[in-house]
């Protein structure tokens, strides 16, 4: 009998490799999957980049990124960003030392910051539909205001989990669903970081000169 | 009745068969596509050397080695060959070395970018496709047409194609090589018809609900019959101009073929390129590269 | 309040789309009487549409592949009825407006739903027992991706009463899948349909890559593991990596649609060749998500049934994840004839036939793990070898296509529908359907009707070489794709030809009909008691057929390659004894619920009312998602204990006889 095997087998040694030792624990799983499907966002960003960067020229006319960018509002906005992953990792340590006072904190503080990133982000579009520099206009404002939406879309996202994640530590501690997913939201803001990154070099940097 | 019609089929197929092959690349009129059809007989020869021995082995030893044959020996435990392994990515490998080398010169010598060389001067040809017909314009001579064009035999045709609004693909099976036509974007095809004939065109990149009756007619004729034609088709019928162009563009479905006896200058690159500023030709461009866009 | 639905939208005036309607209304209604009647809900409900139980999803999706079958060899037997007749001035029976939805609907349709579902359905099923664990890493999410993919065949079908589809064929290519050109519903049914059953399949790529990589039985290293979770590795890393790409292309097209952006527009600056591009770089990965996992079944199936090991199975790994890498460097070869240079069509092509050279190997290593076996020819086996020979062939147009010159020739002919079909039906419906046969005694505990499956297997593959030899001979001709009517008359004899072959295929589906039926009528003569009924080599093997929930009381301890065999040889040797009595432990197993359902039923919602235009309904679709995601995210236990003497009441009542 199968089962009968497996016991009177599987007492014999420790696997020599890691890819030996059987399934991993739960909290190795969550993260991992999480982060394949970060990945795949990733990818999808990428796709958006590469369609900018053959449009970001074909402005059929209309305004160009030098005329549109304005590099000290969003020098904030990246300094928020960045600022706002820092707290988020501050976060993690408190959450690992099981301190709630210090999480919330931690959580507030991100919040903020990824709110006030999203306020300057949505105050910049707001500026350049009142220009007449709308997605309508132009193929390259098309493919502008996807990406930098499509980001700005996700952190959106992000201040919403956030925000339920703080509720479920308020009303369920640090549960292991809890940790599992304060790990996973916390990998989501620093890939939102990442691709940040990417953009504001490409698209704001390169774009403004 | 599926059968009465199987039968009927048979026998038209085996009629067909007897009556020989009726057109497409069996039956090329042109350099372009006879070469075509060299590559497409010489790599699909290369092929079946190999597909042909891997089928028959295939059912050879499914059958040889059935489990109802004591006579087969057993190996029941056999999985792994290095000698065979070697062999077994060996041969495909070296096929596709060959066929690479084929691919390599092919894609070079049949770019439709490329000219044709050969004596004689080449026609220029300008092509737009509408919903859902065909506009041939020779600038040269200042005519159109509509879904026929006369060309002359042993004499290279310069195509210049575009698109009025959606995509599509020009095809001359018996010509050759077929190319995208998309709108605001230019693209070049370089054929010849070798012998008088008569050679069905259509689109193949399908392009709405009369795509069907796109077909057209290259009509390629002797070169003195071709100066004749030019001067029967110029200076009658109507004329081609910026609202000729624009009410032929109204979708319109199984349009007889007709002709225009003259053409405003500079029309086809207003239709490649209508937000441009000056009238001036604009520099021919390959249409993949929408990064120069 | 309805945005643009109206009673116009139904299709009154259309015969032939009111009948089919009709139709299809009446056999929903007719089972769900059913149901109601013989008070079937409840065990639906808490069996099958809330399960989280891989086997039970696995199961569901290759159900609806195989309904959606149906409907899509429907649309492909009108279409060939349609070309056997309009020829010369006849118009057929389908006007234009229908036929162009006929087409787009069943390429739509085979490929991501019947081709997609059948083969997830099958790793769903297969990979977790092969692995030797208990389930896959997310089980609920698994619910989800399951239950979306229900969401966009559901659309489609919407589709067909509501309302039209799509006119554009199935890639819908801009300018014309853009506003301008198609104003009405149809694209926007394609697009949503498409994008919610998107994100399904990505989420069940990211479930089996992690189950995968994270989840498997101590001992089963990854030069262990069976060659179909190889494959369905590399084909769920394929879906991850291409699925986004699709996503964003859609997104794109949605927004020039829906917003009047202009990525994809006549004018403005867009650039159609960039939406042709994307689609490519989603599609050509696509057809290896397609066609791995089925050469793993292929690779499974040919083992067993020849009692031998399979041939080269570190050829067969790197095969594999070559195949896996060098397909998302081909995308190009879908296009040569979009003017590119001769240096780029020409490294694509190459790059392109190197595809053939890991395929090729498969093809030979199959060959040698039947040689020096002994072949027994059961039902997956035929559908094997059928594969392996029609294949050949498939492969073999492919590499001419890959040659730029000749696709300048052929490209967008019936010659190429020749071929994709070629490759698609002998290569990933073949495959499938050899899964099917292999894998039904372990998913019921009863084996299928052999006679009938072998009548369905010869049906298919005579109807395939009758339905399709005639169109690459007509691809060389230049008969183009797509065509409502023709006017060669010389065309006519061989689209007959093609029509009878589809007739034939027909005659398949009607014997694997029958078989189920008459299979599931004899399955108290057919049942399988051994867990093992045909020699098995991999753990599925090792569980009584069907298994139990939680799959493995105890998770197996690997030692080697196909360790079923292995434990096999070592009981028939006397070396394994079976601990008496056995010690059974309680075990955890994650509790079945109805977020997947509910999350899809939100799906729809939101998804038609954005087809309509109907924005507070889209609003309140969204909302319910979300409520049902925070209910989901707030329950406090997921798993449910069973305990060891329900385990051990188990195992008595389903003795593993083979290793008696």
């Amino acid at each position: 009998m199968t089962t009968a095997i497996a016991v009177s087998h599987g007492g014999h040694g420790v696997p020599p490799i890691p890819s030996m030792e059987g399934p991993a624990p739960k909290r190795i799983v969550v993260s991992f999957g999480f982060w394949i499907f970060l990945l795949s966002d990733i990818v999808m960003f990428s796709a958006i980049f590469a369609t900018y960067a053959v449009l970001a020229r074909a402005t059929a006319g209309g305004p160009t990124g030098a005329q549109l960018f304005h590099l000290t509002t969003v020098g904030v906005e990246t300094t928020c960003l960045l600022l706002s992953t820092f707290t988020c990792g501050l976060m993690s340590l408190a959450i690992n030392l099981g301190r709630r006072g210090a999480t919330y904190l931690g959580g507030a503080v991100t919040f903020l910051l990824g709110a006030v990133f999203l306020t300057l982000e949505i105050r910049e579009f707001a500026a350049m539909f009142a220009e007449g520099a709308t997605p309508q206009r132009s193929a390259f404002l098309s493919g502008f205001f996807t990406l930098v939406g499509c980001h700005g879309l996700h952190v959106a996202i992000g201040l919403i989990w956030l925000t339920v994640m703080m509720v479920q530590v308020a009303s369920k501690g640090f549960s292991p669903f809890v940790h599992h997913r304060l790990l996973c939201f916390s990998l989501f803001w620093h890939a939102l970081d990442i691709i940040w990154v990417a953009l504001f070099s490409i698209v704001y940097l390169m774009g403004a000169r | 009745m599926p059968s009465s019609g199987l039968c009927r089929s048979l026998a038209l197929i085996t009629a067909s068969g007897l009556g020989g092959c009726s057109g497409g690349l069996f039956d090329p009129a042109g350099p372009v596509s006879s070469a075509e059809r060299t590559i497409l007989y010489n790599s699909l020869g290369i092929m079946l050397a190999i597909i042909v021995p891997t089928i028959i082995a295939t059912l050879g030893v499914a059958w040889w080695f059935r489990a109802s044959n004591k006579r087969a020996h057993h190996m029941p435990d056999w999985q792994y060959s290095g000698r065979i392994e070697m062999i077994v990515w060996s041969i495909p490998a070296m096929t596709i070395l060959l066929l690479g080398g084929i691919d390599w010169i092919g894609s070079h010598q049949l770019d439709p970018y490329k000219p044709i060389v050969n004596q004689g001067k080449a026609l220029r040809i300008q092509v737009v496709s509408l919903d859902w017909k065909w506009l041939f314009i020779l600038p040269d001579q200042g005519i159109a047409s509509v879904n026929k064009v006369v060309v002359p035999t042993g004499i290279p045709l310069s195509f210049r194609l575009t698109a009025s609004g959606v995509m599509n693909s020009f095809l001359v099976p018996q010509l050759g090589s077929q190319i995208a036509l998309m709108p605001r974007m230019e693209t070049q095809l370089h054929l010849r018809a070798d012998r008088p004939g008569s050679y069905r065109g259509y689109s193949t990149n399908f392009s709405g609900d009369g795509y069907a009756g796109m077909a057209f007619t290259i009509d390629a004729v002797p070169a003195g019959r071709f100066d004749q034609a030019v001067t029967a088709i110029r200076g009658r019928g109507p004329d081609l101009d910026a609202a000729g162009y624009a009410e032929l563009a109204k979708p319109s479905e199984a349009v007889p073929a007709y002709t225009y006896g003259a053409v405003s200058p500079g029309l086809f690159d207003r239709i490649v390129a209508p937000e441009a500023p000056a009238a001036g030709p604009i520099p021919a461009q390959r249409a993949n590269t929408p990064e120069e866009d | 309040m309805l945005g643009k639905l109206s009673w116009s939208a139904v299709p009154i005036n259309e015969p032939i789309d009111m009948i089919a309607s009709c139709l299809m209304i009446l056999a929903i209604v007719g089972i769900l009487i059913g149901i109601t009647v013989k008070g079937h809900w409840p065990y639906l409900w808490r069996e099958w549409l809330t399960s989280v139980d891989h086997k039970r999803i696995g199961v569901m999706y290759c159900l609806l592949a195989m309904v959606m079958l149906l409907r899509g060899f429907t649309d492909a037997i009108m279409m060939r009825a349609q070309q056997a007749f309009a020829v010369g001035g006849a118009q057929g029976y389908l006007p234009a407006e229908h036929y162009d939805q006929v087409f787009s609907a069943h390429g739509t349709i085979m490929i991501f739903f019947v081709a997609m579902p059948f083969i997830v359905g099958l790793m769903n099923f297969a990979v977790p027992l092969q692995l030797g664990v208990r389930d896959v890493a997310f089980p609920t999410l698994n619910s989800i991706s399951l239950w979306l993919a229900a969401s966009g065949a559901l659309l489609v079908n919407i589709s067909l009463v509501i309302g039209n589809f799509a006119r554009t064929g199935w890639f819908a290519y801009p300018p014309l899948s853009e506003l301008r050109f198609s104003p009405d519903v149809g694209v926007d049914y394609y697009l949503w349909a498409l994008q919610i059953s998107g994100v399904g399949t990505l989420l069940g790529g990211v479930n089996l890559v992690t189950t995968i990589l994270k989840l498997r039985a101590p001992g089963m290293s990854y030069m262990r593991m069976p060659m179909f979770c190889w494959t369905a590795l590399a084909s769920n890393l394929l879906i991850v990596a291409a699925f986004p790409v699709l996503t964003a292309a859609f997104a794109m097209l949605l927004l020039d649609r829906y917003l009047g952006f202009h990525f994809f527009t006549v004018g403005h600056g867009g650039n159609m060749m960039m939406y042709v591009n994307l689609f490519w770089v989603w599609g050509h990965p696509e057809v290896y998500i397609l066609i791995l996992p089925p050469f793993g079944v292929f690779s499974e199936v040919t083992a067993t049934f020849s009692g031998k090991p399979l041939f080269g199975y570190r050829s067969m790994v790197a095969a594999t994840l070559a195949i896996c890498v060098l397909s998302f460097m081909v995308w190009l070869h879908h296009f040569f004839t979009m003017g590119a240079g001769a240096n780029v069509n020409a490294v694509f092509g190459i790059v392109s036939m190197v595809i053939a050279v890991p395929t090729g190997v498969k093809i030979f290593n199959w060959l040698f793990t039947m040689y020096g076996g002994r072949v027994r020819f059961a039902v997956p086996i035929l559908w094997t070898i059928g594969f392996m020979i029609t294949f050949a062939i498939g492969g073999a147009t492919g590499v001419l296509l890959a040659i730029p010159p000749v696709d300048f020739i052929v490209h967008d002919t019936v010659f190429l529908i020749a071929h994709f079909h070629n490759v698609i039906i002998a290569g990933v419906l073949f495959g499938a359907f050899a899964g099917y046969n292999y894998w039904f005694p372990k998913a019921f505990g009863f084996t299928l009707d052999e006679g009938w499956g072998k009548a369905a297997f010869w049906c298919w593959l005579i109807g395939f070489y009758l339905a399709f030899m005639p169109l690459y001979w007509l691809g060389l001709e230049g008969m183009p794709r797509r065509m409502q009517h023709y006017q060669e008359v010389g065309w006519q004899p061989w689209l007959m030809v093609a029509g009878a072959g589809a007739v034939v295929i027909l005659a398949g589906i009607a014997c694997q009909i029958i078989q189920l039926a008459v299979s599931i009528r004899t399955r108290d003569r057919r049942r399988d008691t051994t867990g093992d009924p045909w020699n098995g080599r991999t753990l599925e093997w090792a569980t009584p057929s069907p298994p139990p929930m939680w799959n493995f009381a105890e998770l197996p301890q690997v030692e080697g390659e196909d360790a079923f065999w292995q434990m096999k040889q070592l009981a028939r040797d006397g070396k394994l004894r079976a601990a008496v009595p056995p010690a059974y432990r309680a075990i955890e197993m994650p509790k079945n619920s109805p977020t997947g359902f509910i999350t899809a039923f939100f799906a729809v919602v939101t998804g038609f009312a954005l087809i309509w235009h109907i924005w507070w309904m889209a609003g309140l679709g969204l909302l319910g998602a979300f409520a049902t995601t925070l209910v989901f995210a707030w329950r406090d236990v997921a798993e449910a204990e069973i305990p060891a003497e329900v385990v051990a009441q188990f195992y008595e009542a389903h003795p593993v006889e083979t290793l008696r």
